[in-house]
Parts: structure tokens; sequence; C-alpha cells
């Protein structure tokens, strides 16, 4: 268990002292939700019909943009290089490091996300499903853009390319995630998508960190 | 003695590739056009015109190939990937550097021939029904491989990044295409089939194979002269790319 404690726990470190910066994901999620409602405007028929797809694809949006930095300290200040050549474990390190990042940024947000369903309007009876979709989805989005991450670190130019490369592959998370919303809203069975988010969940808990492994390999070996 | 792997080690090699597939991209314009000429000519012309939809059927024998060689130049894109990851074999690299575009264009070519046959026939231009988003996903896709290799300015970490994310990319393929499936299902009930028309006539059915072919043949051919260039580009510091130039000089 070694590395994954270990990486876990300085990055928790790393991001909880660095206040500001962790706080970016809340911020922009709250953010983002209010430009929504002045976009589409508080009109009490539209506002709670969208309001579930546009707290997921807030979350989403805030989800990738956090993941933009997750590799970019440790490869200037070479740590990344360090954890590469460590003979314990590389699946099980950059699990706890992805594993630190979502507690800062998915965790949270999905913790919000009650408030922010209440805030844009949204229906009762979707708070607990969107809640559960958020904490089974965000992790996904995590693993994902940890690809996309690893692939573009040390680049000094994430932003709209991470959004390039990783959005496609985001693309079933969020289907299902607010698929599952709106199947509450319709009074249909929630059970098809929950399934499918967890099994994309499992999927990329095993896959991922084997993608991202190679790829930080790339970035280093070059 | 040991032939195949002879063989490996010299299609490894750009120059032994540059000098060895001239002629093949020839052959493989001369037969590919002409399989498309046939094909459009039999489906334009001398297939009889769709019950349902008259003569407006007929961007088929252009939609249906072009989809299908979309996907398939992903798919050969992720094998390539395959390829350069375990062996580092440099010519996997060139393959998908030169076959992403081309890739591109083909997913372009069917999203706008679908959009031009909806309009008669669904009376919208865009509908979000299965195939149509996950061809548009697979754009999207195309355009990362592209991206990602223009933003990173060192080659060989470009190539290797590239084809790491070409594979997971067709890892997600099935997944992406389950879920878009989903999602149309949910929203959109069946309102939109072929009505009352599940398989298609053999005398429309067979125009559609010959183009198939014909593109299948063509596609080939462009990506291995977009190849060749690429192979041109990357050795123009060797003597042998040199001496060629200096010959087209003259």
């Amino acid at each position: 268990m070694g590395n994954f404690g270990v990486q876990f726990r300085r990055d928790l470190l790393v991001a909880i002292r660095g206040r500001t910066e962790t706080a970016n994901p809340i911020a922009f999620f709250v953010l983002a939700l209010s430009l929504f409602v002045f976009a589409v405007g508080t009109d009490s028929e539209t506002l709670p019909r969208v309001a579930p797809g546009v707290v997921w694809v807030v979350a989403l949006f805030a989800a990738m943009l956090s993941t933009e930095n997750l590799f970019h300290r440790d490869h200037d200040d070479g740590s990344l290089e360090l954890m590469l050549l460590d003979s314990r474990p590389l699946f099980l390190g950059i699990l706890g490091k992805l594993l630190a990042h979502w507690c800062v940024s998915g965790l949270p947000i999905a913790i919000l996300s009650p408030l922010a369903a209440v805030f844009i309007n949204a229906p009762f009876e979707i708070i607990a499903i969107l809640v559960g979709t958020l904490l089974l989805g965000t992790p996904v989005l995590t693993l994902i853009g940890g690809i996309g991450a690893a692939l573009t670190a040390g680049l000094g130019r994430g932003g709209l390319l991470l959004a390039v490369v990783v959005m496609p592959l985001y693309i079933p998370v969020l289907i299902f995630g607010s698929g599952a919303c709106y199947r509450v809203l319709d009074g249909a069975t929630v059970t098809g998508p929950v399934l499918w988010l967890t099994a994309l969940l499992a999927g990329s808990i095993t896959l991922a960190p084997f993608a991202i492994g190679a790829a930080l390999r790339g970035s280093q070996e070059y | 003695m040991g032939s195949i792997k002879d063989v490996f080690h010299r299609m490894g090699s750009p120059r032994f590739f540059y000098h060895g597939s001239s002629v093949w991209v020839r052959g493989l314009y001369i037969v590919g056009v002409l399989g498309l000429i046939v094909g459009s000519f039999w489906g334009l012309a001398l297939a009889p015109p769709d019950k349902y939809q008259g003569d407006s059927f007929r961007i088929m024998y252009m939609h249906v190939p072009s989809a299908h060689l979309a996907e398939m130049v992903y798919f050969a894109c992720a094998v390539a990937g395959f390829v350069y990851v375990v062996w580092r074999m440099k010519m996997a690299d060139v393959f998908i550097t030169a076959a992403a575009p081309v890739g591109a264009v083909l997913t372009l070519l069917s999203l706008a021939s679908g959009i031009l046959w909806g309009m008669p026939t669904w009376g919208t231009g865009w509908v979000w029904d299965m195939r149509t988003t996950s061809v548009l996903v697979l754009l999207f896709l195309f355009f990362g491989l592209i991206a990602l290799r223009q933003a990173i300015p060192r080659r060989d970490r470009a190539a290797y990044s590239v084809a790491i994310l070409a594979l997971v990319g067709v890892v997600n393929i099935p997944i992406i295409k389950y879920s878009v499936d989903w999602f149309t299902t949910l929203h959109q009930p069946a309102s939109i089939t072929f009505a009352n028309e599940p398989t298609i006539e053999t005398s429309m059915l067979w125009p559609l194979l010959v183009n198939t072919i014909g593109l299948y043949i063509f596609i080939a051919g462009v990506i291995l002269a977009a190849m060749r260039v690429e192979v041109l580009k990357r050795e123009q510091a060797t003597e042998w790319v040199r001496a060629i130039t200096r010959g087209m000089q003259r």
C-alpha cells in the first residue's frame, strides 16, 4: 500500500495548504451555474427541466479544468520523475494522486450539488440521484481527465488542448449521469444508468492508471 | 531464413518503404477510382429508385462507404498505435500521422452527406440519432489525435502520446456507442426508421459493395501517398532523400 498512501497524503496536503487553487473548481462550479441561469432565464417552466443537465455539464467542466494541473507541478519540480523511478508499483501511486485530486475537486462538487440544485430551481426529487450520480461519475471524470493531463504534462498548454483530447471520452459519463436524473423526473427506474456508471467507474479504476502511467513515462522519456 | 523478421525490419525502414510504395500508390489509385466510377454509375444510374425515398436514397452510395471507412481508419490508427507502443516502429507513427486527417475528412464527408440526405427524407438536416451522434464523436476523436500531435513539439514524444490516445479512444468507442444508443432511445422514440424497409434490395446492394471496396482501395492509396510525403519530411536530412529532391529540382 506504500506508494498509494504516500502520494495520497502528499497531494492532499499540497492541495489543502494551497487554498485558493483548491477552491477554484468550486468557485468555477458556482459561477458557471449562475451564468447558465443568466443565459437561460428564470422561467419556472424551463429552468427545472434543464437544471439536472446543467449541473452535470458544469460539474464536468469543473472536473476537466481542474485535472489540467494534475501533473504540472510535479513535472516541473521533478517529483514526477521520482515517482516513475520508484520501484513500488506505479499503478498505486497514480491511483493515490488521483484520489487526492478527486477529494478536492469531484467530492466537494458532489457535496455542494444539492445546494446548487436548489439554487437553480431543480425539482427536489432529483437531488438524491444527482448527488449519487455525481459521486459515481466524477471519479470517472478524474480518471479519464488524468489520461489527458498525463499526455499533455509539461507542454505548458493544457486548456483547450486537454478539452479536445478528453471531452469525447467524457460523453458516456455525461449521458448516463444526467440521464439517470431525467429518468427520475420522468418517473422511470434508474437502475440501468446507475449500474452503467458503476461499471464505468470500475473499468476506469482498473484501466486508466495503466494508460496514465504509460503516458507519464512517455512525458519523461523524451 | 528468418525471412518474416527480415520483411518486418525492412517494412520499418522509411527508405525501403518509400521506394517500394511508389508502384502501389499508382496501382491503388487506378483500381480505386475505377471501382468508384463503376459503383457510382451503377448506383446512380442503373439501380432502381427506392419505393419510399425515390432517387434521394442514392446519396447512400457515398454516405455509407465514407462512414464505414472513417471507422475503419480509426481502428487502423489504433492498431498502428499498438504497434508503436509495443515495438516503437517508426512507420506505425507515420501511418497515424497520415491517416488521422484522412479519417477526419471521411467523417466530415459522411456527416455532410448525411445532412444532405436527411433534408428531403427526414425533413431536417440533423437528428440526434444513434449513428449521427456516434459519427460526430468519431470526428471529435480524430480532432483529438490531430490536435495532440500538433501540440507536442518533440516528434518521438508526440508519436508515443498520440499512439496511447488512439488506444484509449478505441477502448472507449464501444462504450460511447452504447451510451449514445441508450441516449437516443431514451430521448427519441423510433420516429425515423426506413418505414417497413429494414432490408436492402440486392440490386441496390451490389453497387454499394462495389463503391465501398473501391473507396477502401482509393483511401489506401491516399494514405500511402500521404505516408510517402511524411517520410520525405521526416528523413529530409538523410542522403537518400537529398538525392531524390536533387533529382526533382533538375
